[in-house]
């Protein structure tokens, strides 16, 4: 965007909303809501604490725990479902379930089935991260030209070989963006997870600090953590497009 | 002044049994209902290029998918040197209509890819790569991705990927349909050369019936519903004369006149 001739840097608008957040902050409206400077000033001071960074180390093994588990599961299985038909009559309709389903609600049987801890919440991120990852590897399976198909055999590729030297490249920007979108879905699996078992990583620091109405801190926390789920959803939109050139000329 | 010798499918000076690369015995293939081939046989001589020409929907991809063992038949038996055809297999290359490269590889690894899936070693395999690369005029663009090439540079790609797998058996399917008319000029007169040179055997998949006499050594004409051999013409005479003169010998003019008198009333 260009103002008055000159050209914005991208996401310069968030520069107004923060001036809009402090102004909000310092009217004094509600507790609920603190000055942006302060809220910052608390995010430096916060960051470098101890429960900080515990919290920070627990949410991050179970989010790589769940995502690798779903990305490690869901593109197979994905590409299984794409190349034959009696697995994906099997399936779909659970993959589409899920994709749907408010799992949210699952969370409370997992701690049942699981107990209290990480292994509930690697789970819960897993299961919000692993449906839209097998559909989209299906998706990218389902358009890949026959002839590349058909090219291998004739090669002599045996159907191991099929697998990941063509139908993995072949589906690769579909498998690509589906991770990207069950990443994202993962923070939220991960923070939802910790939040309704709350006895471990950011759960636990969110209900400590609304518990105390240490609004600064849970205000700094979130930040952290949106700026955290934003950087991921970025670094694989970068992987993607790094891959997109050749999606169209499969 | 030769005239054009046509002849039909049993005719007896064909030639000798162990001469034939391929031979397809009493070919059937339905789709669901739909009849494709019906009891075809036909013979490929060894070193020679075979085309197979006939309208649209005559089965004669079918047939060459059937060859190349990626099809099924529903009876009869195809022959590849003497041993039945069971699958794909090393003694049969396959050049796609729609070249088939894998786009997120350079041309390099495309070409040498048939070798990779037999596991020749990576130094070996690109340097038989290379040669083929060089040997079908695309040197120094080793490393450029299918994308940034030309349909024509595509389909040499495709070539010599089917060439540097050292098969006795080349099957191309309708190969130049997809580039533009000069580039399929040029293309038609290395194949002649390639024929001359390589000591391979070829099958042909075409529509084109100028492209079939200009190219063939043997025609088969295919009809369609259900696909059987009508008709099996051999150009006696061209194969020797100079690519430039090709087109305005009379045997030449003659056998696509009488191939098109035969195939029209098939054309809707």
């Amino acid at each position: 965007m260009t103002l008055f001739g000159y050209r914005l840097p991208a996401m310069s608008s968030l520069l107004l909303w923060a001036l809009v957040w402090e102004i909000v902050g310092r009217l004094d409206l509600t507790f609920f809501v603190p000055p942006l400077s302060e809220v910052l000033v608390t995010l430096t001071a916060v960051i470098g604490t101890a429960p900080f960074l515990k919290a920070l180390s627990e949410t991050a093994q179970a989010f790589a725990a769940g995502v690798s588990a779903a990305v490690l599961i869901g593109i197979p299985v994905g590409i299984l479902m794409g190349k034959s038909r009696l697995i994906d009559e099997l399936l779909l309709p659970w993959v589409n379930m899920f994709l749907s389903a408010p799992l949210t609600a699952l969370v409370p049987v997992l701690m049942v089935l699981f107990g209290f801890g990480m292994k509930s919440i690697i789970i819960t991120t897993t299961l919000f991260a692993i449906w839209i990852i097998i559909l989209n590897a299906r998706a990218g399976v389902l358009q890949i030209n026959r002839s590349l198909v058909e090219m291998a055999r004739s090669y002599g590729a045996n159907p191991f070989q099929a697998f990941y030297k063509i139908y993995f490249w072949a589906a690769l920007p579909e498998i690509l963006g589906g991770v990207r979108i069950g990443v994202i879905r993962a923070v939220k699996g991960v923070i939802i997870g910790q939040l309704l078992i709350s006895i471990v990583g950011f759960g636990a620091l969110f209900e400590l600090y609304a518990n105390n109405f240490l609004m600064a801190h849970f205000w700094a926390v979130l930040i952290v953590l949106f700026a955290l789920a934003f950087s991921v959803s970025e670094i694989l939109a970068y992987l993607e497009r790094r891959v997109s050139y050749y999606a169209a000329s499969r | 002044m030769v005239m054009p010798q046509i002849k039909e499918a049993d005719v007896p000076d064909m030639p000798p049994q162990s001469d034939n690369a391929v031979v397809a015995r009493g070919i059937s293939k339905t789709y669901g209902s739909v009849e494709a081939l019906r009891d075809l046989s036909l013979e490929f001589p060894r070193g020679q290029l075979t085309s197979l020409l006939g309208p649209s929907g005559c089965g004669k991809t079918t047939l060459l998918k059937i060859i190349a063992g990626l099809l099924k038949p529903n009876s009869g038996e195809i022959e590849v040197n003497g041993k039945p055809v069971k699958g794909p297999g090393p003694d049969r290359a396959f050049v796609f209509q729609d070249f088939a490269l894998m786009p997120w590889a350079n041309v390099l690894r495309n070409v040498a890819f048939g070798l990779e899936l037999r596991g020749v070693a990576t130094s070996e395999r690109e340097a038989i790569a290379e040669k083929y690369i060089a040997e079908v005029g695309l040197a120094g663009f080793e490393k450029s991705y299918p994308h940034q090439l030309s349909g024509g540079m595509r389909q040499r790609v495709g070539l010599a990927r089917a060439l540097s797998v050292d098969a006795d058996v080349l099957l191309m399917d309708e190969p130049f349909s997809a580039v533009d008319e000069q580039t399929r000029r040029k293309f038609q007169e290395d194949l002649l050369n390639l024929v001359q040179n390589e000591n391979k055997t070829f099958i042909f998949v075409t529509h084109s019936i100028e492209e079939a006499v200009y190219v063939s050594d043997q025609i088969a004409i295919l009809l369609p519903r259900p696909s059987r051999v009508s008709e099996i013409i051999r150009p006696t005479d061209l194969r020797h004369k100079n690519v430039d003169n090709i087109r305005r010998d009379p045997e030449y003019l003659d056998i696509v006149d009488s191939i098109w008198a035969s195939l029209r009333s098939y054309v809707e």
